[in-house]
């Protein structure tokens, strides 16, 4: 993969960092959208950047496309810095924007050949990706429709295809599946899901928690401008709602169960059959625990982890930053 | 295979941008049955009145009516399209921003030029071929129905004044809409074009029954020195930063207040450091609005006295020794040498300053400049006359004008510089603030001055020119 610059061609590596931004600050007369915001995303990962509506997703976006110039800070887009070489970082981009803002009276070839032309890819040249991408995204049978024909979810997919036309090796997705329905949202996060690649980044913006649980290998938690949260979604439910919680459910009464839990495993809750704990290990514990039970001739039913969404780290996080209590009802 | 947008050149990704978007106009019955319905429908209308007008005058001897009718009829097939012009480019800047199709073309490597010069030549190209042909079609008709052939002068003049005012209105609209986030906005914001436009046509019509053409030519340069103007604005206006930074179109006035009051303040503590800041920062900032307006100012005396050569007052009307034997009973009569006179000659002044800068406004300071010429003329003019008939015109000028002119020159400079500067303003806006808050911050500068400097001197000039100019007068023109 190739990313061509105005004076020296950069080799790009999945080590390297394809988006690096440092203390990334805008402001809007009196209002902060972005303040102090540093990311660094290597190559062949999906990061989602998780916020409410006016967390500053899209203006952190837009600065990463070299669209919005930051106030202050850096950022660098496929070792391009987006102040100095802002078209250089704009032909790294491929941006999906909110809004599809497709031209509804043209046809999806003429659509994306009008693209081409601006980025400087030869016709015949666009040709050959237009085909391939439309039959990629499922698009081929649409090919003579006007884009106004489209259904939603096929006019986000062509906005995807747009976006990846010059095979940039940063794609910024902005909230991609807003406002559809479930069926178009699943293709669209179905064909994201598809682009991971080992030359190339992906971001989503999204304040859908499961579609970025689902999506992505990092999740970054934007408040008011700020980042207030970064890591996997493991390691933020480990962070913030404390080592996973087992469920014991056995076929009899559970009386004095308390006494087959190993040592430094935490009973947090328990019914007549069934018993709730803490544990920072649940592969070495678990096995200790059945072989107890088994040995005591207990029937045990299920063992299994209680399921934590990222809606409680989100609610967690959020909760800390603004000095409430999360509402969380996972353990009891 | 690959090059940058930008490499590709200006002109080139242009006119791409630009036939995507004429290609989109084509499909759209909206802008379609308008331009077909005046480019060949309207000028068949116009032949048929054109044929009719000129047989009916000619009827009544008066066939030179019919002669002024059939030029200013071209014009008229030439301008209902071209307005169209104004349509189509709200609909491509703030139509497409609304629609938030503009953002993935900002996400290319396009540079702001390219696009703001393709969706100029896409609001443009339609609405001018229209016009041409509309042209075309009329000349066709009124060559074969009556035998009108248009002078080659005339039918250049007729075309480069369509183009002008297109690219004016297109320009204007491109400013008008970076200033709003949605169509409807800028449709209510673009009156302060059409209305514009609209008198223009009424003047030029007056011109073309008048029969001076030659005007047209200053017309066209004019315009043409207007699109200029605008289009760098509107280049400055139409960039990624000011397009996205903007999501409301709220009218804020707790906001513009606030602006202008801390402008207008200035972080002064007393009035001592306000006068302090007025004259060492606000006054150094309007020197080359000085200088230039003060150029104006003396080339308006020096019009004045040149068409005193063309235009003289009989010899008698300004006998400075006859003038002299009348004063006392004149000045009476006008309510100098009272305070109600002082007053009548203050408001007067300051009419003539708040008029100045309320047109200064709507033309980038041009006006208000016209409008401060016009009494330099006349001085010019009178002193001129005085001289045609062997006077000195020295003694006129310093009986009558000087004694207040040395304070009310002062306070024309500095009103006349002032609205020149919240004029250009406007043009040339510094980087880093949004239209409104430049122009909120000159609009601040300019209140300085006049408040800190103008008023002063004018109620200090009225002073002069009711209880000291008349005794000056007196005692050099009549001898009492």
């Amino acid at each position: 993969m190739l990313a061509p610059g105005r004076t020296a061609i950069i080799p790009l590596t999945q080590e390297m960092a394809l988006i690096e931004a440092q203390d990334l600050t805008k402001q809007f007369g009196n209002l902060k959208a972005v303040e102090g915001l540093s990311l660094r995303v290597s190559g062949g990962s999906i990061l989602a950047l998780l916020g409410p509506n006016g967390a500053g997703k899209t203006t952190t976006i837009r600065m990463l496309a070299s669209i919005l110039r930051p106030s202050s800070g850096e950022a660098r887009i496929a070792g391009y810095d987006v102040r100095q070489h802002p078209a250089d970082v704009r032909r790294s981009v491929g941006l999906l924007t909110e809004h599809h803002g497709l031209y509804t009276r043209m046809r999806p070839e003429d659509y994306l050949q009008f693209f081409g032309r601006i980025y400087g890819l030869t016709h015949d040249e666009t040709g050959r990706r237009i085909g391939r991408l439309l039959e990629q995204f499922g698009l081929a049978e649409a090919r003579d429709l006007r884009l106004g024909e489209y259904s939603k979810g096929m006019r986000q997919k062509l906005a995807l295809a747009r976006a990846l036309l010059h095979e940039p090796p940063v794609l910024l997705l902005d909230e991609p599946t807003s406002a559809m329905d479930p069926a178009s949202a699943h293709l669209v996060r179905a064909c994201i899901a598809g682009l991971r690649s080992p030359g190339r980044t992906v971001v989503v913006c999204t304040h859908n928690l499961v579609e970025a649980e689902n999506l992505a290998d990092e999740i970054a938690i934007i408040h008011r401008g700020r980042i207030i949260a970064q890591g996997t979604s493991a390691e933020l439910k480990r962070i913030y709602l404390g080592d996973p919680i087992m469920e014991l459910r056995v076929a009899s009464e559970l009386d004095g169960a308390a006494r087959f839990l190993p040592p430094g495993v935490t009973q947090v809750a328990a019914g007549e059959d069934w018993l709730r704990f803490r544990v920072a290990h649940p592969e070495e514990v678990n096995p200790r625990l059945l072989g107890a039970l088994s040995k005591a001739g207990v029937p045990v039913v299920t063992l299994a982890e209680v399921p934590r969404s990222l809606e409680d780290v989100y609610l967690q996080v959020v909760g800390n930053v603004e000095g409430k209590g999360p509402a969380s009802a996972w353990d009891g | 295979m690959r090059q940058q947008a930008a490499s590709q050149g200006l002109f080139p990704i242009a006119f791409h941008i630009a036939g995507r978007e004429i290609r989109d106009q084509l499909r759209d019955w909206r802008i379609l049955t308008p331009i077909v319905a005046l480019t060949l429908f309207f000028p068949v209308l116009m032949n048929f009145t054109a044929r009719e007008a000129v047989n009916f005058v000619t009827r009544y001897g008066a066939p030179i009516v019919g002669d002024r009718l059939i030029p200013f009829l071209l014009m008229v097939v030439g301008f209902f399209p071209i307005s169209i012009s104004l349509v189509i480019a709200l609909e491509s800047f703030a139509g497409e921003r609304e629609r938030q199709s503009l953002e993935p073309l900002l996400a290319t490597p396009l540079t702001d030029a390219q696009l703001y010069l393709g969706k100029l030549l896409a609001s443009l190209a339609s609405p001018l071929a229209a016009a041409y042909l509309g042209i075309f079609v009329y000349l066709i008709g009124v060559t074969v129905a009556i035998g009108w052939r248009p002078p080659a002068l005339l039918l250049i003049q007729v075309l480069l004044l369509t183009t002008a005012q297109a690219v004016v209105m297109v320009c204007g609209a491109v400013v008008i809409s970076s200033q709003t986030t949605s169509v409807r906005a800028a449709n209510l914001l673009a009156s302060f074009i059409i209305i514009p436009v609209s008198q223009l046509v009424i003047g030029e019509s007056l011109i073309m029954f008048w029969g001076r053409y030659t005007i047209l030519w200053w017309i066209v340069i004019a315009l043409f020195l207007i699109a200029l103007v605008l289009s760098r604005m509107g280049l400055h206006l139409f960039n990624r930063e000011e397009l996205l930074g903007r999501e409301i179109d709220v009218v804020d006035l707790r906001w513009g207040w606030h602006v202008f009051a801390g402008a207008f303040v200035d972080d002064a503590m007393s009035v001592t450091d306000w006068y302090r800041g007025l004259i060492t920062v606000t006054i150094p900032k309007l020197w080359s609005s000085l200088a230039m307006t003060s150029v104006v100012l003396l080339a308006g005396f020096f019009i004045g006295d040149g068409l005193s050569n063309r235009f003289a007052l009989p010899a008698d009307w300004v006998n400075l020794d006859r003038l002299g034997g009348g004063l006392g009973d004149a000045f009476s009569q006008l309510g100098l040498m009272t305070t109600r006179g002082w007053w009548w000659v203050v408001w007067n002044n300051i009419r003539a300053v708040g008029l100045a800068a309320f047109l200064g406004m709507f033309s980038f300071g041009v006006l208000a400049l016209v409008l401060l010429m016009v009494p330099f003329g006349m001085i010019g003019y009178f002193a001129g006359n005085v001289a045609l008939t062997g006077q000195n015109p020295l003694r006129f000028l310093v009986a009558l004008v000087l004694p207040h002119a040395m304070l009310e020159v002062p306070a024309a400079v500095l009103a006349g510089a002032a609205i020149l500067q919240l004029g250009l303003a406007a043009i040339s806006p510094p980087e880093g603030a949004s239209l409104g808050e430049r122009w909120l911050k000159a609009a601040a500068g300019w209140a300085r001055v006049s408040l800190g400097l103008v008023l002063p001197l004018l109620l200090l000039a009225g002073a002069v020119e009711v209880f000291v100019t008349p005794r000056v007068a007196l005692l050099l023109l009549s001898g009492s």
